[in-house]
């Protein structure tokens, strides 16, 4: 049946899954959005208050669900607004289709009219992207668009689609959705010398990352760890994976990390590394990561192997097949003086924060809106000290449920993943971590969630100052506090009140707890003002370039 | 550091250019040379690529570069499995007998071809190796060069 290029788009869209996008209206895209009006009942549209706010919402959509997250922007200025947003996704390794218009074909390379070469600007930070030059090739190239999101190692892709491709008839012919995802091969010799590293371990650490909650591996994980005693640590992608409360769960690694867990890794014999990638957040210093240590690295992407750390062994392999398989290779151990030293390790060098229930501590802001917030609330966050403190302090035991920007750590992320994440989990309770500083990036926002009726529940941890900027300044550069103190005089409960939802501002424990249980009520967004000292750090600290000689703990 | 020469097999999108050289600055490679090419397939260009680097980048060259969908095929060539050629102009001023004398001589020492000599100037081309390539420019370097163009590497698996 011939339809035109916008009724095909919403057509594929439909047969890829797809049930909501976040978008703009505008110019160029006015076909689609008139077929999106005609095909309401098939495709929810959220419309934001800033392309930004789309491409996070349906970045946090994604990583709420593990689908692949759609946003849709006009030409021109719609189209680079999405550009912070596809980078955020890239860098994180997200599923996500940016769709954009552009001005007609014939209107190309003349500076038109709100024209801008959006394939050239998003190519670094895309898998791949696409100029639709005709309407027959637009359906299986959206189809290839959703396949190259979310196979392998996911990530974004642009489809910019020309004006007149989204008039132009053509005829839509369904297809059904490809097979399974294709699985890496890993050779029988591989398993057996991975297994035999471990046997020949005496202080074996595993090191995981993004990689195992992409795959949902996390359960096959900690078969792994049980069966051969091995204690692990996880980067801040990766929290959720593996419950907190299990024994062999050291934590989270890295710049703001256990310090147990850094000595674990500074001492141990055996590094098997499972979809991370040795950032400099978690390898502060490349040459001295696991210096003892037989590093094994896992990973889907055969370019981290050996891009940051040199390895001695490898396999190329989503986390998820090499631990099913690997399993069965590895003989039952007991590593229990390497054990007990990383527990005396815990008692002795672990940072503990004070509790002072009359003011609020960043930790015991983020533990009481974990507790309240139950077991099954998601946390997203912005970026800055708030994103440490509820990396450290949020306690969540599943995946989906710690969305963050780790990778490219985007101030103003945290307000439209949150929508995102709501979006996609309607039953669940969404808590936006935030500060002062990324709140006024983007809280913009907070009028699609008044719009959407999106319980949405904000805590700007508010400390009236850029706190981790500063907090580097406090450290490294003499308390010399250049740009860092705005002198802001934001009323938040006002400010939320203007836009339509509820504020609340708390300066102490017992405040937070009736503000929370206010909120969670959920019958719309909230923000609560919560007022913490300027001076809050988060610790414990790796500094750039450091060791676990170099830790800072108070 | 050391130059080496990579082969790649892309699909002769529009744009491909753009994806493959925006890849190298992104990550800080440092190309010497690129050609892009036809192949007998109308659908695939070969792309000669001359970078320099150490083994290590080399390493991640090939894998950054095998990521990009666009891309079939990626192959390291070195010269003992492989013919790989360039091809040097150079415009020489040669004002007097004797320079225009010398030039012939070393243009026949180096398979070098006089393409054009007119009034003060002599245009000479070598098709050779990049390595012989070097060799004849140091040493027409001698003479005085008004221009010199290079074409870049262009290589095939033997």
């Amino acid at each position: 049946m011939l339809k035109n290029g916008s009724e095909i788009l919403v057509d594929v869209l439909v047969e890829q899954g797809v049930d909501t996008i976040f978008g703009y209206p505008g110019g160029s895209v006015l076909n689609i959005y008139d077929a999106l009006y005609k095909n309401s009942d098939r495709i929810r549209h959220i419309l934001t208050a800033h392309e930004q706010g789309a491409s996070h919402a349906a970045d946090g959509y994604a990583r709420a669900t593990g689908k692949v997250g759609v946003c849709l922007a006009t030409s021109g200025p719609g189209a680079t607004n999405l550009v912070t947003g596809i980078a955020t996704a890239y860098m994180d390794s997200i599923p996500m289709v940016a769709i954009t218009g552009n001005v007609g074909t014939s209107l190309i390379g003349r500076d038109s009219f709100q024209e801008v070469y959006i394939a050239g600007i998003t190519m670094p930070i895309t898998k791949h992207n696409f100029v639709v030059r005709h309407v027959d090739e637009l359906a299986d190239t959206i189809r290839d668009a959703f396949r190259i999101a979310s196979s392998g190692r996911p990530g974004p892709v642009l489809v910019d689609l020309p004006k007149d491709i989204t008039a132009a008839m053509g005829e839509y012919v369904p297809k059904p959705l490809p097979e399974a995802k294709e699985i890496n091969e890993v050779q029988e010799e591989q398993l057996q010398h991975v297994a035999a590293l471990i046997a020949a371990s005496k202080r074996p650490i595993i090191y995981y990352g993004g990689g195992v909650a992409l795959a949902d591996a996390g359960d096959d994980l900690l078969a792994l760890m049980k069966k051969a005693d091995i204690p692990a640590t996880h980067t801040m992608m990766a929290i959720g994976a593996v419950p907190g409360e299990e024994p062999l769960e050291l934590g989270l690694v890295g710049m703001h990390g256990k310090v147990s867990a850094a000595w674990a890794i500074d001492r141990c014999d055996l590094l098997l590394s499972i979809g991370a990638r040795f950032s400099d957040r978690v390898a502060t210093n490349t040459g001295r990561f696991a210096p003892d240590a037989k590093i094994v690295h896992v990973d889907i992407d055969a370019a981290e192997i050996n891009k940051n750390v040199g390895t001695d062994y490898s396999i190329v392999c989503d986390a998820d097949h090499f631990l099913k398989a690997v399993l069965p290779y590895v003989r039952e151990m007991k590593h229990d003086a390497w054990r007990t030293q990383i527990g005396e390790w815990k008692k002795k060098l672990d940072y503990v924060p004070k509790d002072d229930d009359s003011v609020l501590k960043p930790h015991q802001v983020i533990e009481l809106a974990a507790e309240m917030g139950g077991e099954d609330a998601i946390f997203v966050t912005d970026v800055g000290q708030h994103q440490l403190w509820a990396a450290q302090y949020c306690g969540r035991n599943r995946i989906h449920q710690f969305i963050t920007s780790g990778g490219l750590g985007t101030m103003g992320f945290g307000y439209g993943a949150a929508m995102g994440a709501q979006v996609a989990r309607p039953e669940k309770t969404v808590l936006h971590i935030t500060g002062d500083g990324s709140f006024h990036m983007n809280l913009n926002e907070l009028v699609t969630s008044v719009s959407y009726n999106l319980p949405v529940i904000t805590l700007i941890m508010n400390n009236r100052v850029l706190g981790m900027v500063r907090q580097w300044q406090t450290m490294f550069y003499e308390k010399r506090y250049s740009a860092t103190d705005p002198e802001r005089q934001t009323d938040y409960v006002k400010l939320a009140e203007a836009f339509g939802a509820r504020g609340f501002r708390v300066e102490n424990l017992a405040e937070l707890r009736a503000a929370l249980t206010a909120a969670l009520d959920r019958t719309g967004p909230v923000v609560i003002d919560c007022r913490i000292d300027k001076d809050e750090r988060v610790l414990p600290m790796i500094p750039a370039g450091g060791t676990v000689d170099d830790i800072v703990s108070g | 550091m050391k130059k080496y020469i990579l082969s790649v097999l892309v699909k002769n999108n529009s744009g491909v250019l753009a994806r493959v050289s925006s890849l190298f600055g992104r990550r800080g490679y440092n190309i010497d040379s690129l050609t892009v090419s036809a192949t007998t397939d109308p659908k695939i260009s070969r792309m000669s690529i001359v970078v320099t680097g150490d083994a290590p980048i080399l390493e991640q060259i090939i894998k950054q570069v095998s990521k990009l969908e666009e891309v079939l095929w990626i192959e390291h060539l070195q010269e003992h499995d492989s013919y790989c050629r360039e091809l040097v102009f150079v415009k020489l001023l040669a004002e007097t007998g004797d320079v225009r004398d010398a030039i012939r001589q070393l243009s026949e020492l180096y398979g070098a071809r006089i393409v054009e000599s007119t009034g003060s100037a002599i245009i000479v081309e070598l098709t050779e190796v990049p390595s012989r390539i070097d060799a004849f420019l140091d040493v027409v370097s001698n003479f005085e060069v008004l221009e010199m163009c290079r074409s870049g590497v262009t290589a095939i698996l033997k």
